[in-house]
């Protein structure tokens, strides 16, 4: 989505995005964004929670009205509202289950091989 | 305040317990543009953009590629299909389409008289692997239909 908002500004487009994976944002480098520090999923706000949607999108506005330069970068200050540790777990790779990742990747690469045969 | 999760190293980890020998390059770039407005923010119309899937997933050609599609915000469609790309499925849920594509916010937002306008459709853009078929293919497709809509700046918001 970084790219597309990158091509947006290109042809004079201003565009704010709103996103929870403030590395890889960052590390591309974007013109304005809202960083929500949510799990993956719900940017704009937490299931159901129409007032923190709305305050959400009211600072994404907020911030597409007020930079005045690339690569800034505002950090929501709605809190996921949850005793839930949900940090830890996105994409974690335990001892545990590295034997069924492995076999796992090694099924993908398989099918992956199959749909690249001809016939 | 927590220190944001780190993805890129999460990502990296993960596809390397998958067996791949390679890490996934992120684009990255020196120079970011930047769009001023034109008009004051209580004049302008807003267009939005996804990276969910319509719920019939019939963004696809006839070679089984996604492609940018559109929706209307009118009626503001229920749920969209979100199965396909990366997120935090043991932790939420995308149950809520307003969770990640915030029309109705908005347009509290615009009867507010924050901003001037909704535009009337939505848009998604595939995730691709392929940086070069979002750069050269989805985003001109994605400009092209914002500005048919008279959209004068645009919130994205990935999953």
């Amino acid at each position: 989505m970084s790219l597309v908002a990158r091509h947006l500004e290109t042809n004079g487009m201003p565009t704010v995005i709103v996103g929870s994976a403030l590395d890889i944002v960052e590390y591309c480098g974007v013109p304005r964004f809202l960083f929500t520090d949510f799990p993956l999923g719900n940017p704009c706000g937490p299931p159901w929670r129409r007032d923190l949607q709305r305050s959400i999108a009211g600072q994404a506005l907020d911030l597409l009205g007020r930079a005045t330069a690339p690569r800034t970068t505002q950090r929501s200050g709605v809190a996921w509202p949850s005793d839930d540790d949900w940090r830890p777990r996105y994409g974690r790779v335990t001892p545990e289950e590295a034997e069924r990742l492995k076999t796992l990747g090694e099924e993908r690469r398989r099918r992956q091989a199959q749909s690249k045969t001809p016939g | 305040m927590s220190e944001a999760v780190r993805y890129m190293d999460r990502t990296r980890a993960y596809y390397r317990a998958l067996g791949y020998p390679s890490d996934y390059v992120w684009a990255r770039f020196n120079e970011v543009p930047f769009a001023r407005l034109a008009l004051p923010l209580s004049q302008m119309r807003i267009g939005l953009v996804t990276t969910a899937s319509p719920p019939d997933l019939g963004n696809r050609d006839a070679s089984g590629q996604r492609q940018v599609w559109s929706g209307d915000v009118e009626p503001a469609p229920v749920t969209l299909f979100t199965a396909n790309v990366a997120w935090d499925k043991e932790s939420t849920h995308t149950d809520d389409r307003a969770s990640f594509l915030p029309i109705e916010a908005v347009q509290e937002r615009v009867a507010e008289g924050m901003v001037g306008g909704l535009a009337a459709r939505f848009h998604g853009v595939p995730t691709e692997y392929s940086q070069r078929k979002t750069m050269e293919i989805d985003a001109p497709q994605v400009l092209e239909r914002l500005r048919a809509d008279g959209a004068d700046a645009a919130l994205l918001s990935p999953l």
